[in-house]
C-alpha cells in the first residue's frame, strides 16, 4: 500500500515557543516525509508491499523496519500535541497513572528521566501492559514497544533533530516543555 | 588523575564554512565537556584509576555502560578535533596513499565507501577509517559512542580518521542534509594527522 504523510491538526507554528516552526518544517516536512518516501520505495516487491503499517512495525527488519517504525513513531508523536496543551490527564488514564506510579508528578519524573537518559537517538514511551497497568520504556533509534506486545500511550522523540534547533544540547529543557503541548484528551483516548 | 578536555588547536570559526562556529563551540564546550566530566564521575569508585583510555576501551565489555558511553565520547571527540584543520583537505600521499589504494582501489573509491558508511549509519554514531592488526585499512561505522578500539566492535583496529554523524555535529548548519555535511568534511580533513596516526 502507498503510505502518506498524515495531515496535522494544527499549524506548523502552533506549538511555539516549545517547538519552533523551523523545527516543525524539518521534522515533519523533511524527516517524517523522508521516512514515508523511503518506506514506499523499500516495500516494493517485498512481502510487505501490501501490509499495513502496524504489521510492518511488528514483523519487518532492517531498512523497512527503520523507516516503517519511524513513520509510525512520528505520526504518534505529532498526534499527541495541541497549542496551549498541558495540564493533567483525567478519567481511566489518570487512575492508571496513579495506580502504576503513585501520582502524576511521579510519572512525569520517571518519564522525564527515561527520556533524558536514552543514549543516542531514540524514544521514551508510556505503554499499557496486557493487564492494563502502565510502564515506561526506552527504545533506541526506530524502536517501538508494539514489538514487545505493549500498547503505546505516549511518546517523546529524543533524536537530536527533535530539539536541536531550539534547545541544542539542553535535552532536559525540551522534555520539560514537551508536557506543555500535550493533548491529554487524545492521549487518554489511547488508553 | 582525571581525564581532561584537550585544548582545541584552532578557533571555533576556523573550519567555516564547512563547520560553523556555533556548532564547534557547543560541540566542544558542551557535548565533549559533558562526556569528559561524566567519564571522570564514572571513574570514581571504580578500580580503573591510572589506566589509559585506550586500555579501558580495549576491554570495554568488562566495564559499565557509563564508562562505555562516556569513555567512547571522550576518546572519539579527542580524535575528531585533531583530524580536522583549517588547512585541511586535498588527498594523502606516501605510505597512507598507497595503503588506501591497496585497500579500496583508489582514493575516490575510498571516499565513496566512507561516505556511504557515514550516510547510512542509522541514528547516532561515527564513520571510521581503521588500521587493522595486519596493517591493512578498512572502513566501518559504529553506533552511538562506540569505536573500533572496543573489544565489542564489528571491525577492530586503530581508528585513524573518524567522522561524527550524531545530529549534534551538523544539525544547526545542515539540518536533515547529512550528505552535505559529509561532503564538506573532506575540505577540512587533516591528512598530516591521519598519516601520523597511520604510522604509529
Amino acid at each position: 500500500m502507498n503510505f502518506e504523510l498524515p495531515k496535522l491538526p494544527y499549524a506548523l507554528d502552533a506549538l511555539e515557543p516549545v517547538i519552533s516552526k523551523k523545527t516543525m518544517d524539518f521534522h515533519y516536512g523533511k524527516h517524517h516525509q523522508a521516512y514515508v518516501n523511503n518506506l514506499n520505495k523499500l516495500v516494493k516487491g517485498t512481502e510487505f508491499e501490501n501490509a499495513d503499517l502496524e504489521t510492518i512495525v511488528k514483523k519487518s527488519e532492517g531498512g523497512i523496519f527503520n523507516n516503517g517504525a519511524q513513520v509510525w513513531n512520528h505520526t504518534f508523536y505529532f498526534m499527541s500535541f495541541k497549542p496551549n496543551g498541558g495540564g493533567v490527564p483525567t478519567g481511566a488514564l489518570a487512575e492508571a497513572i496513579n495506580s502504576s506510579f503513585g501520582s502524576f508528578d511521579k510519572f512525569k519524573e520517571e518519564f522525564s528521566a527515561a527520556a533524558a537518559t536514552v543514549f543516542g537517538s531514540g524514544w521514551a514511551w508510556l505503554v499499557k501492559k496486557a493487564d492494563g497497568s502502565l510502564a515506561i520504556v526506552k527504545e533506541s533509534n526506530a524502536g517501538n514497544p508494539l514489538r514487545d506486545g505493549l500498547t503505546p500511550i505516549l511518546t517523546c522523540d529524543v533524536w537530536e533533530h527533535a530539539y536541536y534547533l531550539d534547545k541544542q544540547n539542553l535535552r532536559p529543557k525540551y522534555i520539560q516543555e514537551f508536557f506543555d503541548i500535550l493533548d491529554w484528551d487524545l492521549v487518554s483516548a489511547r488508553y | 588523575m582525571a581525564f581532561e578536555l584537550p585544548k582545541l588547536e584552532y578557533a571555533y570559526d576556523a573550519l567555516e564554512p564547512h563547520i560553523d562556529a556555533r556548532t564547534m563551540e557547543i560541540h566542544y564546550t558542551k557535548h565533549h565537556a559533558a562526556y569528559t566530566n561524566n567519564l571522570n564521575a564514572a571513574f570514581e569508585g571504580s578500580d580503573l584509576a591510572g589506566k589509559s583510555i585506550e586500555d579501558i576501551l580495549a576491554n570495554i565489555s568488562q566495564h559499565s555502560v557509563a564508562i562505555r558511553n562516556n569513555g567512547g565520547g571522550f576518546y572519539n571527540h579527542n580524535l575528531f578535533w585533531t583530524v580536522m584543520s583549517p588547512n585541511g583537505g586535498g588527498a594523502p600521499n606516501g605510505e597512507l596513499a598507497e595503503a588506501i589504494t591497496k585497500a579500496f582501489g583508489s582514493f575516490d573509491a575510498f571516499k565513496d565507501t566512507f561516505n556511504k558508511a557515514a550516510a547510512t549509519r542509522f541514528g547516532s554514531g561515527w564513520a571510521w577509517l581503521v588500521k587493522q592488526a595486519d596493517g591493512s585499512l578498512a572502513v566501518t561505522s559504529s553506533a552511538n559512542q562506540d569505536n573500533p578500539l572496543m573489544d565489542i566492535a564489528d571491525v577492530k583496529g586503530t581508528p585513524i580518521l573518524g567522522l561524527d554523524v550524531w545530529e549534534h555535529a551538523y544539525y544547526l548548519h545542515y539540518q536533515n542534509r547529512r550528505p552535505d555535511y559529509i561532503g564538506a568534511f573532506w575540505n577540512v580533513v587533516n591528512w598530516d594527522e591521519v598519516t601520523r596516526r597511520f604510522k604509529v
